[in-house]
C-alpha cells in the first residue's frame, strides 16, 4: 500500500512538473533562440531569434500581423510581422512560435520588425503580473509589452466635451475621434495621474472593455488588466477593466 | 412546339444571360453616369455620409461638425453622416473594400492617386465639370443656398491637381506642402548661419557636425544621448522632391515608371552615407520628428506644414512630457533645393470627391454639401487649425483670413507663429509647387519610392552591405512587392475610365468558348430541322 502510495505520489508529481511546464512556457529554448536576458542585451538593429507565446493580436493586413507575445521571463512586440491570413487564424493566445527579426524600438517601445516566424509545439498564457506598485519608477519599463495588471486606482477626468464638463474618457487622445476609435482614459494613484488606452485595433467597441471605459465615472476605483506598451512613456493598452 | 420554342429561347437568354454577366464580373459595376436633375427635391428626405480625415485635432472635428449642422440648416431635408479618420490610407483601404459590396461613401476627402484607383469601377466617382458651371446648383449657381465660390475662385493650380483622365474628379479642400522646421539655436551653437535658401548639402553638412560626441557618447550639441540631427518624416515625398529636383524621371502623365534610374540610386548612396553616421533617419525607423525636435534631439525637422501646432518649444500640440521639451528658436523654412535658382516643393493636402448613386438626388446633396466646404466659413476655419492654406481666392483674400495672417505670434493657440509661417511659406511658394502624375497605380509607385530610402536606411543600420547589386535586388524587390510590373495594363483607366484587365483567364475564354460552340449546335439542329420540314411539306 505504501508502495503504491509512493507511486502514485511521484507519478502526481511528475504530472505536476509536466503540467507546470505547460503552463508557464518552456525553459529551455532551442539551439540558436536568444534567452529574454539575451535578447534585452542585444542591440538595436540587429538579428533576433526568440521563442514565445501569443497572448493578444492586435492586427492583420496585406500579410503583415501586429502581436503581443510573452515568454515566462518577458513580452515581445512583434510589429507588422510577415504572416498570411491562414496562419494569422492559428496564432491564438498560448501558441508557440520562433520568430526571427530585427530589433528596432519607435518612441521608446522596443519591438522586433521585418520578422518571420514558425509555429512550433507548446502553449503558454500569461497571467496578468500586478505592476501597480511600478507605476511612475524607472523599474515599470523592465515589464514592457507584457500582460500586466493595475489595481485600485482611480478614474480621474480625461478632458472635457463641448459643454466644458468634465468626461471621463476621449475618443483619440484629445477628443477628436468618434466611436470606434482608441479611447483614452485617466487614472491616479497617490497623488499621480497616467494615461491608459482602449487599442481599437486590439479591442474595438464591440469588446466588454471598450464599453465599460465609455461607462466609466469620474471617481470609480478600478482594477485594470492590459498589456504594457510604450510611446514616450509607459502608455498601457487595456483590455479589461473592472470597477470596484 | 410552343413548348419547345420556349425552352430554346429560354436556353439562348441564359446563354445570354452568363456570356453577359462574365464579361460583367470582369471588372465593372453598372451605375448609370450621373445627370443633373432637372429640380432639387426638397420635399423627399436624403441622408449622405461623408469620410472625413483631420489630423488627430478637435477643433478640426468641430468644424466638420459645425459645418455639417449649418449645412443641414440650410437643407433641411438632407442629413450628413461624419465618418472620422486619422490616416488618408485608411480611408482609400475603407472605400476599396466598400467598392465591392456598393456601400461607398457619397462625400469624402482623398488623394487624386487614390480616385484614380476607385475609377475601375464604371461611373464609380462623379465628373464634376459639368456641375462645375450649372447656372442653378453650380458653383455659385443661383439656386445654392449659401455664398459659394464660383470656378474661378478655386486656385486653379490647386483645381488642376483634381483633373485627370480629362474630368474632374475631385475639388482641393485644403492645400499643404512640406517645410523644414528648424532648431536654429543648435545651427547657430554650431557655427552656421541659415542660409536664405536650404541646399540639401548645407543640411547634410550641419546634421554631420551635430553628430560630434564624447567618450561618454554624449553629443555635445545638446549633452544628451540621443541626436538624430536630420529626420523626414514622409520618404516618398522626399524622394519624388529630390527627383524633381534634379529633372530625373519618376513616371510620365500617362503611367511610364521612371522611378527606378541611375539618379535615384545616387541620392539612395547619399543618403546611405548619412545614415551610416546617425545623421539621419525617418519617422518610420524612429518616430514623429516632432518628439525628437521638441526633445533637443533633432536640428532639421521635415514635415507637412498641416503638421507646424507640432513644431516648437511652445507648440500647442505636443506628445512628449513637459520635463523633456528644450527651449530653442524654431525656424520654417521651406525643404532643402538642389537648385535654389529654380526652388520644387510638393503640393499636398485633402480632395473631396463624390461617389456615384443610383438616385441621382442624393448625388446632387452630396454636391452642394461639397460646395459648402469650399465656402469662406468652412476654408477660414479649418485653414487656420493648420499650417493649411483655403483653396479658394475668396477665402484667402478675405478680410478674416488676411487678419488671422497678420496676427502671427499674437499667442501660442491660434495665432501661433510657426503655423502661421507655415501657411505662409506655401502661399508665397505656389508657382514652386508640383503633384506628381495621377494613374492607376500611382500610389503603389509613391509607396514604392518611399520604401527605397526606407529600406536602405534600415539596411545601413543592419550593416548590410549598399552597392550596385543591393539596388539591383532593392529595385527588383521592390517592383515586386508593389507589383509595378503589372501597372503597363492598368495604366488607361484614369483616361478612359475603363480598366483593360487584360486577357480573360484561360478557364473563363473555355467556358465561353464552349457556351458559344453549344449556341453554334442549337442553331444548326434548328436550321436542319426547318430544312427538314420545308423538304417534307
Amino acid at each position: 500500500m505504501k508502495k503504491l502510495t509512493a507511486l502514485l505520489m511521484i507519478a502526481a508529481f511528475a504530472l505536476t512538473c509536466v503540467g507546470c511546464g505547460a503552463g508557464k512556457g518552456d525553459d529551455a529554448k532551442s539551439e540558436g533562440v536568444m534567452t529574454y536576458e539575451e535578447y534585452v542585451a542585444a542591440d538595436l538593429d540587429t538579428e533576433v531569434v526568440i521563442e514565445t507565446y501569443v497572448q493578444a493580436k492586435q492586427s492583420w493586413w496585406e500579410n503583415q500581423a501586429t502581436v503581443y507575445t510573452q515568454d515566462k521571463d518577458g513580452g515581445y512586440f512583434l510589429y507588422n510581422m510577415a504572416c498570411s491570413e491562414e496562419d494569422y487564424a492559428k496564432l491564438t493566445p498560448g501558441t508557440k512560435i520562433k520568430v526571427t527579426g530585427y530589433k528596432a524600438e519607435w518612441s521608446g517601445e522596443v519591438e522586433i520588425i521585418d520578422a518571420t516566424f514558425e509555429i512550433e509545439d507548446g502553449n503558454y498564457v500569461a497571467k496578468a503580473e500586478d505592476v501597480t506598485s511600478l507605476l511612475g519608477s524607472e523599474d515599470l519599463i523592465k515589464h514592457q509589452n507584457k500582460f500586466v495588471s493595475f489595481k485600485g486606482m482611480t478614474v480621474e477626468a480625461a478632458g472635457q466635451d463641448a459643454d466644458g464638463n468634465d468626461v471621463a474618457f476621449l475618443y483619440s487622445w484629445d477628443g477628436s475621434g468618434q466611436d470606434g476609435d482608441d479611447l483614452y482614459f485617466n487614472v491616479s494613484l497617490n497623488g499621480s495621474t497616467y494615461t491608459f488606452t482602449v487599442e481599437s485595433y486590439l479591442c474595438d467597441n464591440t469588446t466588454d472593455v471598450y464599453n465599460a471605459v465609455k461607462g466609466l465615472n469620474i471617481g470609480d476605483k478600478v482594477d485594470m488588466e492590459g498589456f504594457l506598451y510604450w510611446y514616450e512613456g509607459a502608455n498601457p493598452h487595456i483590455t479589461s477593466v473592472t470597477v470596484k | 412546339m410552343l413548348k419547345r420554342t420556349m425552352t430554346r429561347l429560354c436556353l439562348a437568354v441564359l446563354t445570354a444571360g452568363m456570356i453577359s454577366a462574365l464579361t460583367g464580373c470582369h471588372g465593372r459595376e453598372g451605375l448609370s453616369a450621373f445627370e443633373i436633375p432637372e429640380k432639387m427635391d426638397t420635399s423627399g428626405e436624403y441622408e449622405i455620409t461623408f469620410w472625413a480625415k483631420n489630423d488627430t485635432n478637435k477643433t478640426q472635428t468641430a468644424i466638420y461638425e459645425q459645418a455639417i449642422a449649418d449645412f443641414e440648416e440650410l437643407y433641411p431635408n438632407i442629413t450628413v453622416n461624419l465618418r472620422l479618420y486619422t490616416d488618408y490610407g485608411k480611408i482609400y483601404n475603407d472605400v476599396i473594400t466598400n467598392i465591392t459590396t456598393g456601400t461607398t461613401p457619397n462625400v469624402c476627402i482623398t488623394y487624386p492617386d487614390h480616385i484614380a484607383t476607385y475609377l475601375t469601377g464604371s461611373n464609380l466617382v462623379v465628373p464634376l465639370e459639368e456641375l462645375f458651371v450649372d447656372d442653378r446648383y453650380g458653383l455659385g449657381g443661383s439656386e445654392v443656398r449659401f455664398d459659394a465660390p464660383s470656378k474661378e475662385e478655386i486656385i486653379p493650380q490647386f483645381l488642376e491637381e483634381c483633373s485627370f483622365g480629362g474630368h474632374y474628379y475631385a475639388v482641393p479642400y485644403m492645400r499643404s506642402t512640406e517645410a523644414c522646421y528648424i532648431n536654429k539655436t543648435y545651427v547657430e551653437a554650431l557655427g552656421y548661419t541659415l542660409p536664405d535658401a536650404l541646399t540639401w548639402d548645407f543640411i547634410w553638412e550641419v546634421s554631420e557636425a551635430a553628430m560630434e560626441q564624447d567618450a561618454e557618447g554624449t553629443f555635445l550639441l545638446n549633452g544628451q544621448k540621443v541626436m538624430i540631427p536630420f529626420i523626414y518624416k514622409s520618404t516618398d515625398n522626399m524622394m519624388i522632391q529630390m527627383l524633381k529636383q534634379k529633372g530625373a524621371g519618376y513616371s510620365t502623365e500617362d503611367g511610364e515608371l521612371l522611378l527606378f534610374n541611375d539618379t535615384t540610386g545616387e541620392l539612395l548612396e547619399t543618403i546611405a552615407k548619412h545614415a551610416q553616421s546617425g545623421a539621419f533617419s525617418t519617422f518610420k525607423i524612429s518616430s514623429y520628428p516632432a518628439n525628437f525636435l521638441n526633445a533637443g534631439q533633432c536640428v532639421f525637422a521635415i514635415d507637412s506644414t498641416a503638421g507646424a501646432t507640432w513644431m516648437g518649444t511652445d507648440a500647442p500640440l505636443c506628445d512628449i512630457s513637459e520635463d523633456k521639451i528644450v527651449e530653442f528658436e524654431t525656424q520654417v523654412m521651406p525643404i532643402p533645393q538642389f537648385d535654389v535658382q529654380n526652388p520644387q516643393m510638393i503640393s499636398q493636402g485633402p480632395s473631396v470627391c463624390i461617389f456615384n448613386k443610383e438616385d441621382t438626388q442624393e448625388v446632387l446633396a452630396s454636391w452642394l454639401f461639397v460646395q459648402y466646404l469650399l465656402s469662406n466659413d468652412v476654408q477660414i476655419a479649418y485653414a487656420e487649425t493648420e499650417g493649411y492654406v483655403p483653396v479658394t481666392t475668396k477665402a484667402q483674400e478675405s478680410s478674416a483670413y488676411q487678419d488671422y495672417l497678420s496676427r502671427c505670434g499674437e499667442d501660442n493657440e491660434q495665432y501661433y507663429d510657426i503655423k502661421i509661417k507655415a501657411s505662409e511659406l506655401l502661399l508665397q511658394n505656389v508657382a514652386h509647387t508640383f503633384v506628381t502624375p495621377v494613374f492607376n497605380g500611382s500610389t503603389s509607385l509613391r509607396d514604392a519610392s518611399g520604401q527605397l530610402i526606407e529600406n536602405t536606411v534600415k539596411s545601413v543600420r543592419r550593416n548590410e552591405t549598399i552597392d550596385d547589386a543591393y539596388f539591383e535586388e532593392l529595385y527588383s524587390d521592390m517592383i515586386s512587392l508593389h507589383r509595378l510590373d503589372q501597372l503597363a495594363g492598368l495604366r488607361d483607366t484614369a483616361s478612359s475610365e475603363k480598366a483593360d484587365l487584360g486577357k480573360l483567364p484561360q478557364t473563363s475564354v473555355i467556358l465561353l468558348l464552349s457556351l458559344a460552340g453549344a449556341w453554334m449546335m442549337i442553331i444548326c439542329f434548328l436550321i436542319v430541322r426547318m430544312v427538314k420540314k420545308k423538304r417534307e411539306l
